[in-house]
Parts: structure tokens; C-alpha cells; sequence
């Protein structure tokens, strides 16, 4: 199967532009042509990952498959090259097998929107991008599916481009990334010149015999400003809630399986170039942990349902990136494998209910539980996985990150961090608990709003609900530190890390997100204790928190104070100064031209005069020598 | 086709086409517009067929044709091609042909319009496959006067300014260039014992240090008004501005390429020890040009003023690519010629769709008008990213070439300043160029619908002839770029194996 793999990327965009061209007319032939590759691609997928899993490919020995794509000679040879090893087959599956769901579900979520074919062509191709990403070879290419990513979610974000909104935040979202981007291709770029490659494999070769370490951590930071632009980290993470704007299939999209979980998937692969700069991994680390935990406390407050998944999503990419800032990739791809499924569990179970209710806040949802059974036992599972109870998937993967993160005191020989970082850690198990039975307690439990007539959606939505909420259950006992040869055993750099099960801190993060349950409950499920009046009590810190941080509103104020002075100052000097002088010069000839022409006044006594006058001195001139003068 | 005059016969098609048209009578409006096509057409195929057969294993100058003019000044027309104007003869062919379709509802004067536009191309030709410098310069000559008129008679927005503007800071350049050919031509008779404009035989002349100095600088200044490079480039946005579609198309599109195209081959290529010394100031102005013109075409209102300050902007990774002067750098800034030709024409017959049946530019006045002209909205968008260099897009390999390149540069300006710092300074670029790339696209295109624009209508039938050609070459190329860049390599390779044997000699900062 391995040698069909490069089919993956290409049959969602051969879709893509069989849609665009050929069917844009025929809605429903568009959707089943963007399925049948889809589904052709996670054929593939399932293929390669077995052949992957029973033929010992290794992440230090995988198969690459290669052809020329751009060459000057003794220059540079960038391949369009193909990586299968245990880290992109994984992630093949995941993002085949959600995008798949995704599409199904979107046939009846977008029933009836003129641009129902459109959408399905845009769904194939962020999944070419996406699954490019993840595939090739070397940064370069990587780089290249990595901006198409960008591309693909500017125009699902902008789906409802005549909604000004919209526009807007797929436009910030496109340039927050291209942000990050540029310092990728920066940091890329020094790769090439300190290595002369691109490949991953050779780099992983080279880089670890480098022996400027400093240089190594520029780079590693350099390369790590992409992760932090796309899976939206403090302080490039401002796009990451507007995106909410795109309608909801493609939320579950970029939060799940693409997009997002790009940048943690470049901190894996890419993962020998952070290793060998320590500082660089413990940055990352920092950033991943405060983002966590920065996204949960705004997640608190917030009342649209699908914002407060989007702050959910930030913190638990934060979580993914501080575990592989603390070394283990192992935690962090498995976080994000267990998260893409509940996470789009989540976004498409909260799709189905704005789809019954018309409405995203959810203090004007209330009872959906009795209405709709489906949404609201997957939306509970997906739920409880996330808050990581126990055996759900959320919880494997979580109590990883928490051992990882217990264990970072030996990394970087700082015995401190790893109090720290478990402490971060658990204080974001707690928050995410509480914000998310907030959600459940007050949508789906609370008073049914009069005049509000929900009712479950078609089984093409309610179906991927159900499969995933398998997944939501299931996946995480392919990674228990129970099973043997499981994800561990298969992801992991350099040696495997087979996880010891450490009862304390499986016990410990239990309770702590029980307990986060539990508040929300009293608050929220018994009202034993009144929102509004907390609200009113911290009313500083919920204002703050509700408008997250003013981050946003300070960004603008420096697009439009600062840089677009700058730029009209450019276009002034432009105009005044450049073009003054050029336009002086030419003035300033035709001034003198124009006193010149005086001299041409047409009247003969004046022209005799002056050649009369010409003539005596010349023959002054002349006569100087015989007359002896000097 | 052995033997047959190919690239004469690319230089004359426009000329014959031009011909008959001043026979066909002035309301046989059809007739004028088909035959400009076909005549185009014709070169078109031609400049195709050069590409796809070009020998990249024998490399070098090929099609070769000579014809002794002024023997006694060793003038020769003489026409040859190779990796480095083999694509801009394309280039200009394929500008040209959806240029013509551009200006299908040219309904003032289409006689002359076509005449003067068909001569002007034809100028184009003759410069990139000219191997006499003489040529060279008489055809650069041919092509700047019909612009004049063109721009003069056609134009809209001061355009009487305007071209009077464009024509005087070319024929300034043009006057730096001649005596710098002139000067050239005197020492090269002096070392060689006999007169010759022939570029080739001319580089066989080891010109001293000092006269190299000289003789790059006049050709830096000459074609440097061409490019255009800051602070010599207020002609082009006003051009731009100023002309009708198919004219900004071409000005655009390849009249700026003859300025990168002149300082490689008769700046570089002759005086590789000048261009050593004079590069740091080359890669110091096209950083203003690159920052700066996108700065600028940020909080432009016309939107032709944008594509006009964006072309500035792009223009300057082509010299950032000639300043940086190694094999990737020099094949990005041919192959971003090409791209930023074919991107930019794109963008001027778009703007001309929607000016023509709006009668205004304005952004503020636009708002949704995807509602009513999707396919121009798409065009428009596609024409966008690749300029904010998308990959997948023909822009992109060309930047990521010309970033690579310069990014290997290790020279140390004013003693202080590294030059990846201003290739750290021209990749930001992208990220300004995004900026006000979405913000145009959103401005314009996208928001509620506006009914006031209700009356216009989508481009279909012949318009769509250019959309589609140029949209389809920049995936073409974007996504294979090694069609496009294997023919750079070959010519490049030689360029750059005289800039190694060149001596190294100190830059002026």
C-alpha cells in the first residue's frame, strides 16, 4: 500500500477540481465526488498504517518516495517527496478518517446553502493541504502545504464572505499565520544554508553533529514562530476565536484533525532540531503551558458555544505543545490524536444544536437534553473525555502530559519544573472541567427556553456524532500504560518511553477535574451559588477575561496608529518628496525655458544689435595681442 | 523547421499585423480586432514552439540569425536566444496575445489603437532577442515612443502628465544606457581592433576595473529607470494609471522586465566586476523598493494605483536578485520577470473589466462585487495570492529562489550591516504584501451586495480568454516550476561562471 501513499494528498484535490470545473452545479454529485476521494484517501491511509505496523517501519528508518521537482544544479534539489514512518501514518489516519466524518456530516449541515459544492471543493482541498503537510518529506514542501493550509482556511472562514465579519476573520486569519509564516521560512532558510538540505531525514542526520548550539536555538525559535501562528499559541493565537465565523463543519476541521494541530505535528517531525537547542524546547514548553492555560481562564466566562470550544481548543494545543517542549513527542501526538476525535465530537455536536436552536450563546439554549438524545449523550461523552475522566480517551492522553510534565525537572536538570509544570497542568484539567460542564449544565440542562422548537438533526449529522464518540471512548487505549506495543512503543523520538502507570497522579487528576465538575455544578446545575454575582464580585477580572486580555484591541490599535501612519508617511514622501523633486527638475527646465524665450522677441533691431555687439567683441578679442594690451 | 527564421519571424508577426491593419478600413472593427489576434497569435505559437525545442543540453544562444547591416560600424542585426530571454520572448508573447483580447471593447480609434500597440510589441520582441547591442537599444527605442501616443490618446487619469512622465524618464534612462553602450562599443574597438556591437564578442574584452566601475554604473542608472528602481520609479505607477488595459498589461507586464533584462545582459553579464562594486547599492535601494512600495500601495484608493505600487514592490526582488548575484538569485529574478509579468497582466485586464463597466476605480466605492462578477472576483483573488507569493503559484518558486539566493550572500555593508539582514527586511515584504492584498480583495470584492453595482456583469466569452490563459500559466509553472526553471538554469550557469572568474573587488558600502 506504501507505494500508493502519495494518493492520499492527490485524490481530495483531484476532487477539489473535478467540483470546480465539472459538477458546481449538481450539489449532490459534488459532495459524493469530494467523499468517495475522501474515502479513498483513508482507504489508503488504513492500508498504510497497517503495512507501517506490521513491517517495523520506524520513525529512524521509514520509506521515503521521491521525484524531482525543482533543481539548479549544485544549488539546491527540493523533492516532492513522500515520508511514511509511524508518525505520518498516524496522523494520515486521523485526518482522513475525521475529515471523512466531517464531510458526511456536512451534507446535512450545509443542505440548502447555495454554496453547498463550493464548500465540499474547499473541504478537499484544506484536506490536500492538510495531508500534504503532513507527508512530505522535507520543510520545503512542508513550508508549501503549510501556507495552502492558510489559503484553504481563508476561504472556509470566509465562507459567508457577504457577512462583513466574516471577510474580517478570515482575513486575520490568513495574516496572523503569515505572520508565523514568515518566521518559519526564515528559520528554514537558515536550516538550508547551515545544512544545505531540506530533507527531514538528512537533517536528523546533520543536525545533532552541529556544534553551534546558539545558532541552533535562532533557528529552532525561528522555525517554532510557525507552530505558534497556526495552532494558535500565545501571542499569535488572536485568529484562532474569530475563525468561529466559518460555518461549523469547518471549526471541527481546523481544531480536530487540520490547521491547528499542523504546527504541533512540525514540533514532532522537526523535533531533532529542538531537541539539540534545549532552550528552544523549554521556550516552547513555557509558551505551550501559559497558553494553556491563559486560553482555559478566558474559556471560563465566555458565553457562544462554539468560542468557548475555540479557547478549549487553545489550551489543549497548549497542553500538546508544552509536552513536546518537554520532550516527549510520544504525550503530545497522542494528545492530539485523542483530542481530534472528541474535539470534533464536540464541534459538530455543537453544530447540530446551533443547527436546532439558531443561536450560539448558550444562556439562550436550556433543555436540549430532553429534545435532542443523540447530541446530547455524544456532546457528554465528548465532553467527559476532554475533561479526562477516567477510561476515556482524554484521560490517557492527559494523565501522559501530566507524567511528562512531572518528569521535566530531569530534562533540562531544574528540579523545580516539574512541580511547575504539573501544577500548570493540573490547574488547566481543573478549569477545563469546569468550563465545560458550565456548557453542559446550562444548554443542555438548564430551564428549557419558551417558543424554542429544537429537534435532532438528520442522521447524516447525527451519525458521525456516534462514531466519534466511539473514538471519543476507545482511542485512548491504544496509548494506556496497560497495553503493550501500543502508541508509545511506535511514536516516539529517539528511544521509546513506554509509560509507567504512576497511580498518584491518575488518582490526583481525577479528582481535580471531578472537582472542576462539581463546581460547575453548584454554580451552574443547583445555582447554589449565582453566576451574576460572582460575575459582579471579580467584575474586573470578568471583564478582562470576556474580552480576552484586550490582545486584539491592542493589535488593532497598532495596525491603525502605527502602521498605516507609517504607511501614509510613505506615500506622502512618495508623492511630496520624491515625485516634488522630479517634477521640480522638470518645472525648473521649463522656467528657464521659459525666461529664455525673451531673448526670441522677432524683432530685427534686436537680433542686429546683438550681432553687432557680438561682432566689436570679437574683434576686440582679437585685437588684444596687436594691441599690446596684457 | 530547420532553418526557418523563427524569431525573425516572432518580430515581424506584430509588424505585418500592423500593416494590414493600416490597410483594412477603419469600421471594420472585427476584422482589426482579428487580425491584432492572429498576428499575436502567430508569435505566440512561435515564441511556444522556441521554448519547448530549445536544446537545454547544448545551452547557449540558439535560432540563431545574422544579417550584416552597417558593416563599417560592426552592426549586424542578429537575433539569438537563450535561457535568459527565451522566456521573457514568451512571456511577452503570451502578455500580448491576452493583452489583445483585453481590449476587445476598444471602440475609440481601434484602428490606430491596434497599429500603435503592434509596433510597440514588436519593439518588445526585437529587444529580447537582439544579440547586437545596437539593436538592442534601437528597439528599446521603438518600443517607448508608441507607448507615448498609446497612453497620450488612450490613457484615462492625467494622462497627458502621465505620458509625458513615462516618456521622458525612459528616454532619461535610455540616454544613461546609450552612452554607456557608446562608451563601451570605443574601448571595445580599442582592445579588439575592430568596432562590434555584438554582445557575445563584446564579452570576450577584459574591461579594467576602473572602466568597469563606469561603464555598470550608466547601465545601472539607465535600466534602473527601467525596473523601476527607488527613487527613479514615480513614471510607472502614474503609467500604469494612466493607460488603457492592454497597454498597462504590457508596460506592466514586460516593459519593466526589459530593465532586470538590460542590467543582466548588458550590466552583469559585460562588467561582472562593476556589478560586484555597484550591487550593495543595488540591494540597499531595492529593499526601499520592496518594503516601501508596499507600504505605499497599502492606502493607495485607485486600484490601479495598488497593482502599480505593487509592481514597484515586486520589482524589487528582481533586483534584490541580480544585487545578490549567485546561481539561485539570478535564476529567482528571471523567473520572477516571468511571474510578475504574467501575475501583473492578470491584474491590469481584471482591473480594466471592472473599470470599463463600473467607469471608476475607486476601492471605496466598491463593496461585494463577487455578488456580481464571481469570475473576476476569482481572478482577482487567484492574481492576489500569487502575489503574496502563494505556493502552488509561479511567484512563489521565484521569491523562495531570489530569498535562498540572497540568504547566502556573506558581504558586510557600511561594516555593519549584514545582507541577510535585508533579505530578512525583503522576506517581510510578504508578509506587508498579504496585508494589503486581503484588505484590496475584501475592499472590493467581498461584504453584503451592493446594488448599485447590480448592473454589471461577469466577464464571459473573450474576456475570459486572458483570466483563463494567465491564471492558468501561474499554476502551470507554480506547480511544475522545473518546466520553467530548467531553461533559466542554462541560461544563467554561464553568467555565473563569469561572475566567479570576475575579481574580487570591494563593494562601494
Amino acid at each position: 500500500m506504501i507505494q500508493f501513499a502519495w494518493l492520499i494528498p492527490v485524490l481530495p484535490i483531484i476532487a477539489f477540481a473535478v467540483i470546480v470545473f465539472l459538477t458546481r452545479r449538481m450539489q449532490m454529485v459534488s459532495a459524493l465526488t469530494a467523499i468517495v476521494a475522501m474515502a479513498g484517501s483513508l482507504i489508503i491511509a488504513i492500508g498504510v498504517l497497517v503495512q507501517v505496523f506490521s513491517t517495523n517501519i520506524t520513525i529512524a528508518e521509514p520509506v521515503e518516495l521521491v521525484v524531482r521537482w525543482l533543481e539548479v544544479p549544485g544549488s539546491l534539489l527540493i523533492e516532492a517527496g513522500v515520508l511514511i514512518d509511524p508518525l505520518s501514518s498516524v496522523m494520515l489516519f486521523v485526518v482522513t478518517s475525521i475529515a471523512f466524518l466531517i464531510m458526511i456530516y456536512s451534507i446535512g449541515y450545509m443542505k440548502g446553502d447555495p454554496g453547498f459544492s463550493v464548500f465540499f471543493a474547499y473541504l478537499s482541498l484544506f484536506s490536500t493541504s492538510m495531508l500534504g503537510l503532513v507527508i512530505s518529506n522535507n520543510y520545503f514542501l512542508t513550508f508549501m502545504f503549510w501556507e495552502l493550509v492558510g489559503l484553504s482556511s481563508y476561504l472556509l472562514i470566509g465562507f459567508y464572505w457577504n457577512k462583513d465579519s466574516a471577510s474580517d476573520a478570515s482575513k486575520k486569519a490568513f495574516i496572523t499565520n503569515r505572520v508565523g509564516d514568515f518566521g518559519f521560512m526564515l528559520g528554514m532558510f537558515f536550516l538550508f544554508l547551515l545544512f544545505g538540505t531540506f530533507n527531514f531525514q538528512e537533517l536528523s542526520v546533520a543536525i545533532p553533529a552541529f556544534a553551534n548550539k546558539t545558532l541552533l536555538t535562532i533557528v529552532a525559535l525561528l522555525v517554532f514562530v510557525g507552530p505558534i501562528a497556526k495552532s494558535a499559541q500565545f501571542p499569535l493565537h488572536v485568529w484562532l476565536p474569530d475563525a468561529m465565523e466559518g460555518p461549523t463543519p469547518v471549526s471541527a476541521l481546523i481544531h480536530a484533525a487540520t490547521m491547528v494541530a499542523a504546527g504541533v505535528y512540525l514540533l514532532a517531525r522537526g523535533f531533532v532540531l529542538f531537541e539539540s537547542a534545549k532552550t528552544a524546547l523549554l521556550i516552547i514548553a513555557i509558551i505551550g503551558g501559559f497558553s494553556a492555560v491563559f486560553a482555559a481562564t478566558i474559556g471560563l466566562v465566555q458565553r457562544d458555544i462554539k468560542r468557548i470550544l475555540a479557547f478549549s481548543t487553545m489550551s489543549q494545543l497548549g497542553y500538546m505543545v508544552m509536552a513536546i517542549g518537554l520532550g516527549s513527542i510520544t504525550a503530545g501526538m497522542f494528545h492530539l490524536t485523542t483530542h481530534a476525535f472528541f474535539k470534533a465530537l464536540l464541534f459538530l455536536g455543537a453544530g447540530s444544536v446551533i443547527h436546532a436552536v439558531h443561536t450560539q450563546d448558550i444562556f439562550e439554549m436550556g433543555g436540549l437534553a430532553k429534545k435532542m438524545k443523540t447530541t446530547t449523550w455524544t456532546f457528554l461523552i465528548g465532553s467527559l473525555s476532554l475533561a479526562g475522566i477516567f477510561p476515556l480517551a482524554g484521560f490517557w492522553s492527559k494523565d501522559e502530559i501530566l507524567v511528562t510534565a512531572l518528569n521535566a525537572g530531569e530534562i533540562f536538570g531544574v528540579p523545580f519544573l516539574g512541580p511547575l509544570f504539573l501544577t500548570l497542568g493540573l490547574l488547566v484539567a481543573f478549569m477545563t472541567a469546569f468550563y465545560m460542564f458550565r456548557l453542559i449544565f446550562v444548554a443542555f440542562f438548564g430551564s428549557e427556553q419558551a417558543g424554542q422548537e429544537a429537534h435532532e438533526s438528520p442522521i447524516s449529522m447525527t451519525f458521525p456524532l456516534v462514531i466519534l464518540a466511539v473514538f471519543a471512548i476507545f482511542a485512548g487505549f491504544i496509548g494506556t500504560p496497560f497495553t503493550d506495543n501500543g502508541f508509545a512503543a511506535w511514536v516516539y523520538y529517539g528511544h521509546p518511553h513506554l509509560p509507567e502507570p504512576n497511580y498518584f497522579i491518575m488518582i490526583f487528576s481525577t479528582i481535580v477535574a471531578f472537582a472542576g465538575i462539581l463546581f460547575a455544578w453548584i454554580i451552574y446545575g443547583k445555582k447554589a451559588i449565582s453566576a451574576e454575582k460572582l460575575a459582579v464580585r471579580f467584575s474586573a477580572i470578568h471583564t478582562l477575561l470576556y474580552n480576552k486580555y484586550y490582545i486584539d484591541e491592542a493589535y488593532q490599535w497598532f495596525f491603525d496608529k502605527v502602521f498605516l501612519r507609517i504607511a501614509d508617511g510613505c506615500r506622502w514622501f512618495d508623492r511630496t518628496i520624491v515625485d516634488g523633486i522630479a517634477d521640480g527638475f522638470g518645472d525648473g527646465l521649463r522656467e528657464m525655458g521659459a525666461r529664455l524665450r525673451f531673448i526670441q522677441t522677432g524683432n530685427l533691431q534686436n537680433y542686429a544689435l546683438v550681432i553687432f555687439a557680438a561682432v566689436v567683441i570679437i574683434a576686440l578679442w582679437l585685437a588684444v595681442p596687436v594691441l599690446g594690451g596684457i | 523547421m530547420d532553418g526557418f527564421p523563427i524569431l525573425l519571424s516572432i518580430v515581424l508577426a506584430p509588424i505585418i499585423g500592423a500593416l494590414i491593419i493600416i490597410l483594412i478600413p477603419e469600421k471594420d472593427e472585427m476584422v482589426i480586432k482579428i487580425t491584432a489576434a492572429l498576428a499575436t497569435f502567430v508569435s505566440l505559437v512561435l515564441s511556444l514552439y522556441a521554448f519547448i525545442t530549445y536544446d537545454k543540453s547544448v545551452g547557449g544562444l540558439q535560432f540563431l540569425q545574422d544579417f550584416i547591416w552597417v558593416e563599417r560600424f560592426g552592426i549586424n542585426l542578429s537575433f539569438g536566444v537563450d535561457g535568459i530571454s527565451l522566456p521573457l520572448v514568451l512571456l511577452t508573447a503570451i502578455v500580448i496575445f491576452t493583452g489583445v483580447f483585453a481590449s476587445w471593447d476598444m471602440k475609440n480609434r481601434s484602428k490606430e489603437f491596434f497599429v500603435f500597440l503592434l509596433v510597440l510589441v514588436a519593439g518588445v520582441f526585437g529587444v529580447f532577442v537582439s544579440r547586437d547591442l545596437f539593436w538592442f537599444y534601437l528597439f528599446f527605442e521603438v518600443a517607448v515612443i508608441p507607448m507615448y501616443v498609446l497612453i497620450g490618446v488612450w490613457g484615462s487619469t492625467r494622462k497627458e502628465y502621465a505620458a509625458m512622465k513615462l516618456t521622458i524618464y525612459l528616454l532619461v534612462g535610455s540616454a544613461f544606457a546609450l552612452i554607456g553602450i557608446i562608451a563601451l562599443y570605443l574601448y571595445a574597438k580599442g582592445q579588439l581592433g575592430y568596432g562590434t556591437f555584438d554582445i557575445a564578442t563584446l564579452s570576450t574584452v577584459n574591461f579594467d576595473i576602473a572602466f568597469q566601475k563606469f561603464a555598470f554604473f550608466l547601465m545601472m542608472i539607465g535600466f534602473g529607470f527601467l525596473v523601476p528602481m527607488w527613487p527613479l520609479h514615480t513614471w510607472s505607477p502614474d503609467g500604469h494609471v494612466a493607460a488603457p488595459t492592454a497597454v498597462s498589461m504590457l508596460h506592466a507586464g514586460v516593459l519593466m522586465k526589459l530593465g532586470g533584462y538590460g542590467l543582466i545582459r548588458a550590466g552583469v553579464f559585460l562588467f561582472p566586476i562593476g556589478a560586484k562594486f555597484w550591487a550593495p547599492l543595488i540591494a540597499v535601494l531595492c529593499i526601499v523598493n520592496v518594503v516601501y512600495g508596499a507600504m505605499v500601495a497599502m492606502v493607495q484608493k485607485d486600484l490601479k494605483f495598488v497593482i502599480g505600487y505593487s509592481s514597484v514592490s515586486h520589482m524589487g526582488y528582481v533586483l534584490l536578485g541580480i544585487a545578490s548575484m549567485n546561481y539561485l538569485s539570478l535564476d529567482g529574478a528571471v523567473a520572477q520577470m516571468f511571474a510578475h509579468g504574467i501575475m501583473t497582466a492578470l491584474f491590469f485586464a481584471l482591473v480594466g473589466n471592472v473599470y470599463h463597466k463600473a467607469h471608476t476605480r475607486e476601492i471605496a466605492a466598491f463593496g461585494g462585487l463577487a455578488h456580481q462578477m464571481p469570475r473576476v472576483a476569482a481572478g482577482f483573488l487567484i492574481g492576489g495570492l500569487a502575489s503574496l507569493g502563494l505556493p502552488g503559484l509561479n511567484n512563489f518558486v521565484a521569491e523562495a529562489l531570489i530569498f535562498l539566493g540572497s540568504w547566502r550572500v556573506e558581504k558586510i555593508l557600511f561594516g555593519f550591516l549584514h545582507f541577510r539582514v535585508l533579505s530578512i527586511l525583503a522576506i517581510f515584504g510578504v508578509v506587508v504584501t498579504a496585508i494589503y492584498v486581503l484588505r484590496v480583495v475584501q475592499k472590493v470584492f467581498f461584504g453584503p451586495r451592493n446594488p448599485k453595482w447590480d448592473h454589471l456583469t461577469d466577464a464571459k466569452g473573450v474576456e475570459m480568454v486572458p483570466i483563463v490563459i494567465l491564471v492558468g500559466v501561474l499554476l502551470l509553472f507554480g506547480i511544475f516550476p522545473s518546466l520553467l526553471i530548467d531553461t533559466i538554469n542554462v541560461g544563467i550557469e554561464p553568467l555565473v561562471a563569469k561572475i566567479a572568474a570576475a575579481v574580487e573587488i570591494g563593494g562601494i558600502f
